[in-house]
């Protein structure tokens, strides 16, 4: 037993084989990184560097001229750059709060009780991770239309209350929460909405935070499609598509906008790595 | 886990008398229960509602008009089978589209998936800060929102693009090739930058089922004869891990059919001869182009079909593996 623990991970691990193992990964991971790194240095490279040949990777007098160019850029354009700025926050934080909400309020009866219907209902939402949002498009802009809410942040933020990935994954980690401190809160006199709120949703944080960098990931990068025509409700991503679609003249600002569109999600996740780890362990479909 | 199931069907469990007799003491007892979880209902009444507003409605919806003509200016008429048969049997472009898609599909599907999990087995051997900085170096593409323009400049056409560059210099080119605009590479291409952005929810997942296998079976596994690595990731941490590996499939299996916004914005919308035409470019042509909402249902429920079967089935293999 001592010999095991001390040998703790090496168990069964030649090493000729480890840092093959590694190397392997070292070179997937610069393929993944390299992309990433060469759009930040790009950000940051003065104009006669950006179009030197053959080009270069890395950055030789960094300088901030780029993101001023940015503001330049859209200083002449219809709507401040600021503007787009706020309506991706906006719609992120909106569409994330709410869905964090909803879902989890739906997803606390799902885990936790066995009334009528309950199975159906989560076999409704395992099948409809099995389809993409494409599917649905166009009747949902049919819905949209005929409810009125095409081109207003409605369109945007509403749906995404109701993404099904959030409430699969809520559920699954609910369930590891004791029954027996439910039933003790029960026995106190607890009402559902108060064991709901005052003791299953602290005990979820984790979780809160995966679903967060899960909208992150869908809402960040929504560009509005055809659902918002207004230039001034449109989000940062259409705004980075239309200096980019500038050719380039633009290379600069469109890597500025790239790494002022990426920073926040990255660094979201770098504080949050932990507790999504944590809640994604408990994602598995059990039979 | 079994005693926790049993117990929690105590709480919920009435403790009124039921009356007896036939369907009057079914409805009886249906009617108790909905009073006795209508505070669930209630809790789950806000998403659920829009959840059948925004994904189960609009898939009937969708079925239903896919057997209709319907521009959204007139009221939509009852054509049958014909969307279907005009998809299958005279629309060329889209069976370009529908070959496009299952090569995407079979080739990033398997390949993202293992790689997936792959990275994460090979991540899970490292200290744990090493550990969470490669996580992040491997889930930052698909996180960074669509920043994917990235490779329009990598490959871009011309000499100062990244590839073009390179191979210029090290003399294995003499003028620029146009990339993205050569249906000969375009494909390749997509497939790369889609495997680039593929590591995602699953490979969180994997990663976390990894760190959640139970340690004291690798040691037990080591004093029953599991001998090296292979072993023990064949006989211990695959069947662990049975769970996440079907969530994964899920949504590695879903990414890889809807491939779409990678292949407008690298190969451009058309794409030169439909190189890189797919189901789903196809679905945005005719619902956001030609405002053929009946023909584009069909289109809408085809693709629902195959994603769901692949999924099915998929589903129903991966249950058997180590069975």
């Amino acid at each position: 037993m001592k010999l095991t623990l001390r040998l703790g991970k090496r168990l069964n691990r030649s090493w000729q084989v480890d840092a093959m193992l590694m190397l392997l990964l070292g070179v997937f991971g610069a393929f993944m990184a390299i992309p990433l790194i060469y759009v930040i240095n790009n950000a940051f490279k003065p104009l006669d560097e950006l179009f030197i040949f053959p080009p270069k990777l890395f950055v030789r007098n960094p300088t901030f001229e780029n993101f001023g160019d940015l503001l330049q850029v859209m200083k002449g354009s219809w709507v401040p750059f600021s503007r787009y700025i706020f309506n991706t926050f906006f719609i992120t934080a909106a569409g994330t709060a709410g869905h964090i909400l909803l879902a989890s309020a739906a997803a606390y009866p799902l885990a936790k009780h066995k009334f009528r219907g309950h199975k159906v209902l989560f076999t409704i939402i395992v099948l409809s991770l099995m389809f993409s949002p494409h599917v649905t498009a166009i009747p949902n802009y049919m819905i949209m239309s005929s409810i009125g809410w095409i081109d207003s942040y409605k369109a945007l933020i509403i749906p995404a209350f109701a993404f099904p990935l959030g409430l699969y994954l809520m559920k699954q980690f609910m369930e590891q929460i004791p029954d027996a401190l439910l039933e003790a809160a029960k026995i106190d006199g607890a009402s559902e909405y108060r064991i709901f709120w005052q003791i299953v949703m602290p005990l979820v944080k984790p979780a809160w935070l995966t679903l967060l960098i899960l909208m992150m990931q869908m809402l960040w990068g929504a560009d509005g499609g055809s659902f918002i025509y207004s230039e001034q409700l449109k989000t940062m991503h259409f705004a980075m598509g239309q200096i980019i679609q500038g050719g380039i003249a633009r290379a600069g600002a469109g890597a500025a906008v790239a790494v002022v569109v990426m920073i926040v999600p990255i660094v979201t996740f770098l504080l949050s790595q932990s507790s999504v780890i944590q809640t994604m362990a408990s994602s598995g479909m059990k039979d | 886990m079994q005693s926790a199931k049993v117990t929690a069907e105590t709480i919920t469990q009435p403790t009124a008398e039921r009356p007896a007799s036939g369907i009057r003491r079914k409805w009886a007892l249906f009617a108790s229960d909905m009073k006795r979880d209508k505070h669930l209902f209630v809790l789950m009444a806000p998403y659920m509602l829009l959840f059948g507003m925004f994904t189960v409605l609009p898939v009937i919806i969708s079925i239903f008009f896919s057997f209709t003509y319907f521009n959204m200016l007139e009221a939509p008429r009852w054509i049958g089978w014909d969307n279907y048969a005009r998809l299958l049997w005279s629309d060329d472009v889209f069976l370009i589209g529908l070959k496009n898609t299952l090569i995407f599909a079979v080739i990033t599907g398997p390949v993202s998936y293992l790689a997936c999990f792959v990275f994460a087995w090979l991540i899970n051997e490292l200290r744990p800060k090493v550990r969470a900085f490669m996580t992040l170096i491997f889930f930052a593409p698909s996180i960074s929102g669509n920043v994917f323009f990235i490779w329009q400049i990598i490959f871009s056409s011309d000499a100062y693009g990244i590839i073009n560059g390179f191979l210029m210099r090290i003399g294995y080119l003499n003028e620029p090739i146009q990339w993205l605009q050569d249906p000969q590479y375009m494909l390749g291409i997509i497939i790369i930058v889609q495997l680039w952005l593929s590591l995602g929810t699953s490979f969180l997942a994997f990663i976390a089922g990894l760190q959640t296998v139970d340690r004291t079976l690798y040691e037990a596994g080591a004093v029953d004869g599991v001998r090296n690595r292979w072993q023990e990731l064949w006989y211990i941490t695959l069947p662990s891990m049975r769970p996440q590996l079907m969530f994964g499939a899920v949504i590695q299996i879903t990414a890889s059919l809807a491939v779409a916004d990678v292949s407008m914005a690298l190969a451009g919308f058309p794409s030169v001869q439909y190189g890189a035409h797919t189901v789903v470019t196809h679905l945005v042509d005719y619902g956001t182009i030609r405002f053929e909402m009946g023909y584009a249902s069909a289109i809408a429920t085809i693709l629902f079909m195959l994603m769901l079967g692949t999924n099915l089935i998929v589903q129903k293999l991966l249950r058997k593996v180590g069975e």
